[in-house]
């Protein structure tokens, strides 16, 4: 499943749109703490986090996550976005809670 | 002509709207030098957290990153307060940041580990009231 397929999805609200659609979801990885992301997000997954700030945006581009999924609708303030749409990262929003969120998106990818 | 290639940034007192640029330039000279992307990978994790520690703790300072053919070297020198007790700091766990840096999804003690563990030598110079300067070195 391609960053553009997962946008297309029902689910999500896409908060930015970013720069590689054609990317492939590798994984799911779920983790707020951004030392921790930072050292485990791996090339081309969807991160599940309710980080919604530009540290995120950094983290996620440092590590080439594949885009960036805000459970429980945490929105992303200004300063990351703006920082979202400079660097092209994508950026999601769910209303669901992480776990749901992560199990979907997991599912997804292995359909 | 010289092989090694330097850069230098300067970075801002508390200023987290800018936190992570200079790893992140790095990271695209690397890409576009066509290093292998593990080594691109760890140079970015500990220049990001050394960057942040800086901005936590030590109200900035200076980052230079010197590029040859065998090697990365990260110098980040700070005129922060230092660090009192060096093995404390380097538990995973351990940390001095304060909480609105928490909020944020730091402070969680990886800072130095995550550094350590992403470098492959890394030597720490520091004294109470005068700064710290961190040296890293990937090899190519």
């Amino acid at each position: 499943m391609t960053v553009q397929q997962l946008t297309e999805r029902p689910e999500f609200t896409v908060l930015n749109a970013g720069n590689q659609p054609d990317m492939e979801l590798t994984r799911v990885f779920t983790c707020d703490l951004l030392s921790v992301c930072m050292s485990k997000a791996s090339a081309g997954c969807a991160w599940v986090t309710v980080m919604g700030n530009m540290n995120a945006v950094a983290v996620a581009v440092l590590t080439d996550t594949a885009c960036i999924i805000l459970a429980e609708g945490t929105p992303l303030d200004a300063n990351g976005l703006a920082k979202a749409q400079q660097q092209g990262v994508t950026v999601l929003q769910s209303d669901q809670p992480v776990f749901e969120t992560a199990l979907l998106v997991h599912q997804l990818i292995h359909a | 002509m010289s092989d090694t290639i330097t850069l230098t940034y300067t970075v801002s007192n508390e200023d987290f709207t800018r936190a992570g640029e200079a790893s992140s330039d790095v990271k695209s000279r690397l890409k576009q030098m066509n290093v292998d992307p593990a080594v691109i990978r760890k140079v970015s994790i500990a220049m990001y957290e050394g960057e942040i520690n800086m901005v936590i703790h030590a109200e900035g300072g200076r980052i230079t990153v010197e590029i040859s053919p065998s090697e990365i070297i990260m110098t980040l020198a700070d005129k922060g307060p230092g660090i009192a007790d060096i093995d404390k700091a380097m538990q995973a766990g351990y940390s001095t940041a304060p909480d609105n840096v928490r909020s944020l999804g730091f402070g969680a003690g990886m800072g130095l580990p995550n550094m350590k563990k992403y470098t492959d030598e890394m030597q720490i110079t520091t004294e109470l009231g005068v700064g710290t300067t961190v040296v890293m070195k990937v090899y190519l």
